[in-house]
């Protein structure tokens, strides 16, 4: 009967109370990386959203290509005019 | 059931609802996480996605300039000479000399001129458009290129002495022909009929 009493005993004093212990550890710890996740979602779409004006950058290299083209023109025309030095 | 038993199973029933409680507590926020990284997937995949093209466009349009800008440098330094080339350049930007023409950098040994003191604005502008400038943007720092009133000061330096003081009138200019009234030349024969010479003498 004493043995059954200090098994009671250590459930209640040591077990109990570190199993507690413990899964409230993780459980902190898993919470605790969800509004890390949700702040890295957030940004992540920002960062996607701003990518957005990637597109632009298909008529930046078609306008550069005419200004390039351009100037050749008329470093071509000047290359007539003007005496060289 | 002696009252230790009794114990012993509250004890394991305790155990059992705080097991419980704390690993579905756990599963919740775990499913939250994985929620949440979905998400953040899904939006990595889209930036992989849009960026994929940049690298390729970006060194096009690189290429494209490095070809405009080689061209130009290559004409001002034909047409103007390394010299007067590198001067205009560090009139545009003072202290690019140092830099030198990106093609020519035997261009960084030799020491400017002082070009913006001769060449017009207009002649920095377009020399300035063969420099990488944007062009929108205002003029670059420094001291001003040749005035505040840019060219037409320098122009006027041309003339003699009396413009310099901006005079409020100028001598007007001489009225020429016949009804002037300052002749300059005056001889009896002016206006007279026109002598004419025997034939055959």
């Amino acid at each position: 009967m004493t043995l059954w009493w200090i098994g009671d005993i250590v459930l209640l004093v040591v077990v109990l109370p570190v199993v507690i212990y413990l899964l409230n550890g993780v459980l902190t710890a898993a919470r605790s990386i969800v509004p890390s996740v949700s702040k890295i979602a957030d940004v992540a779409a920002a960062g996607s959203k701003d990518l957005d004006a990637t597109a632009l950058l298909l008529t930046t290299q078609d306008q550069v290509r005419q200004t390039v083209a351009g100037v050749a023109n008329y470093g071509g025309s000047l290359d007539v005019i003007i005496d060289d030095a | 059931m002696h009252a230790a038993g009794a114990v012993m199973i509250v004890a394991v029933v305790l155990i059992v609802l705080a097991l419980v409680y704390y690993l579905v507590s756990t599963i919740l926020a775990l499913r939250q996480i994985t929620n949440g990284l979905d998400d953040v997937i899904k939006s990595v995949g889209e930036i992989v996605e849009k960026s994929a093209p940049v690298e390729a466009v970006v060194g096009d349009i690189n290429e494209n300039l490095d070809a405009a800008v080689s061209a130009l440098e290559g004409l001002l330094v034909k047409k103007a000479g390394m010299e007067d080339a590198v001067g205009l350049v560090d009139g545009l930007y003072p202290g690019a000399a140092a830099q030198g023409l990106r093609d020519y950098p035997e261009s960084r040994e030799i020491t400017p001129p002082r070009i913006g003191e001769v060449y017009t604005k207009g002649t920095l502008t377009l020399a300035r458009l063969g420099r990488e400038a944007p062009i929108a943007l205002a003029s670059p720092a420094g001291p001003a290129l040749r005035a505040v009133e840019y060219g037409s000061l320098n122009a006027r330096l041309l003339y003699p002495e009396v413009r310099q003081d901006r005079p409020e009138k100028m001598p007007r200019s001489p009225v020429i022909g016949s009804d002037s009234p300052e002749q300059y030349e005056q001889r009896p024969d002016i206006g007279q009929p026109r002598k004419r010479f025997r034939s055959g003498a």
